[in-house]
């Protein structure tokens, strides 16, 4: 079964249609990695998804339920959906453990013994440890955003969306989130990431697909997309994207 | 002071709740978003001193069973009027000044709106109005004074009683003392408050 497929999804600010009909399907254990400029609608897709946005046209299915249906409870569909953004976005006011335990506590309605229980845990197995008791601020980038990913992990997604989570941070901090999320793959959960790191997709993912003008231009292995891409906007971004020294 | 410590406590009470009601999204809480404006817009513009002989003198003149007389009472009742859409306000700057993205990184996590709110908007907001928030409890502290038109004896009517009787001035240094006692250490537990949130918060931050 495909954990999520996305079927004709529109969507418009104001006059301004940024998705302008995507179609998707992600089966399960599968990384998705969605290339393409700024503005061409990545973070826009991983936000309807999220259903953070709400969408003018199509349907969006996650595990076999229609999450765009009308009626259906947002709150829910979000539990079952993790998303982590370019700014981290993690809660300042509170310690990396509340951080963590917040939304497992109040959402899934987990005893605080439990829950935080649950966070050592995820903190131990990536390093992140003697860090529970810290604020965000004390934190470097990279360890922040380690955390952001572990605040959306705690809640036990089935499909996690990566909204360039490496692009906030200094070239040496980006080593460690990516390594995290690495090991994530390995230990196959089902991802869509926005990443402007086409080393990394090309390494990571079973399917790139290239995002233009919003509409998904063209989509394959990454050897094919990156080797031989056929649309000439593909070939045109990945040129321009050697000649940067980032692939 | 009995004026000041009850007003204070209903006035941080009712105008947090009037600037949660000003937050609340869509077209659903429209016109629950309109009283809140109305309130806030009618109490802020009209002087405090109207606000007080109005009630003070007037909802006792009315001589309805069940209503109370007590001066103090409608002093209590009139300074949390007027005071509340003041406060409310402060609140509601606190509350916009939390970034969009708080929210949705809260509301993504599966909180609902109301959780983002208790647990991650607000607790950012108030502590980023703290210092002007003490600066409204100071204006209610003095505009406490204002009760004793109504005959209600707080700390200035008390001195105008003890001038009436003896000529003596003095105790009206007395009464400005007293209120600068409360105001002063007020203001530096305030400043410790901030102080000990952005030590906690900011040391030794490497981003």
């Amino acid at each position: 079964m495909s954990a999520l497929t996305i079927e004709n999804l529109h969507k418009s600010f104001g006059k301004a249609e940024v998705l302008k009909g995507i179609d998707l399907a992600v089966a399960e254990h599968q990384v998705v990695c969605l290339i393409g400029a700024s503005g061409s609608g990545k973070s826009t897709l991983l936000r309807c998804v999220n259903l953070l946005e709400p969408i003018d046209e199509g349907r969006i299915v996650v595990n076999g339920d229609e999450i765009t249906a009308p009626g259906v409870d947002v709150n829910k569909v979000r539990r079952g959906i993790g998303i982590v953004f370019q700014a981290f976005n993690l809660f300042p006011h509170m310690s990396v453990l509340s951080n963590v335990t917040l939304a497992p506590r109040k959402a899934l309605h987990l005893s605080r013994a439990q829950a935080e229980a649950q966070a050592r845990e995820l903190l131990g197995r990536f390093g992140l440890a003697d860090r529970a008791d810290d604020y965000p601020d004390r934190l470097s980038g990279g360890q922040q955003q380690r955390v952001a990913i572990l605040r959306a992990l705690a809640m036990k997604p089935k499909l996690l969306l990566l909204d360039e989570v490496t692009s906030a941070l200094d070239p040496e901090l980006v080593g460690e989130v990516l390594e995290l999320v690495r090991e994530l793959a390995a230990g196959g959960m089902t991802m869509v990431v926005a990443t402007h790191e086409m080393g990394f997709a090309r390494e990571l993912a079973d399917r790139v697909c290239f995002l233009d003008a919003g509409v998904i231009l063209e989509e394959g292995p990454p050897a094919e997309i990156f080797s031989e891409p056929k649309e000439p906007r593909t070939q045109q971004f990945l040129a321009r994207i050697v000649a940067a020294g980032r692939l | 002071m009995k004026i000041f410590c009850i007003s204070e406590v209903l006035i941080l009470v009712l105008a947090l709740a009037l600037a949660v009601v000003r937050s609340l999204p869509g077209p659903v809480f429209f016109p629950l978003r309109v009283l809140a404006i109305a309130y806030a817009d009618f109490f802020r513009g009209v002087p405090t001193i109207l606000v007080i002989t109005l009630l003070g003198f007037g909802a006792p003149a009315l001589a309805l069973k069940g209503v109370p007389t007590s001066t103090t009472f409608w002093g209590i009742v009139a300074l949390t009027l007027v005071y509340t859409a003041y406060v409310s306000e402060v609140y509601r700057a606190g509350i916009e000044s939390v970034h969009p993205s708080q929210d949705g990184a809260a509301r993504s996590l599966g909180l609902t709106h109301g959780q983002s709110l208790r647990y991650v908007i607000l607790p950012q907001a108030v502590r980023r109005v703290i210092p002007p928030l003490l600066n409204d409890f100071i204006g209610l502290q003095k505009d406490t004074a204002l009760v004793g038109v109504l005959g209600s004896i707080e700390a200035f009517k008390q001195t105008q009683i003890d001038q009436a009787a003896t000529f003596n001035f003095t105790s009206g240094l007395a009464a400005a003392v007293l209120f600068v006692a409360v105001t002063i250490p007020m203001a530096r537990f305030t400043d410790w408050l901030v102080a000990r949130d952005r030590r906690r918060q900011r040391a030794g931050a490497t981003g």
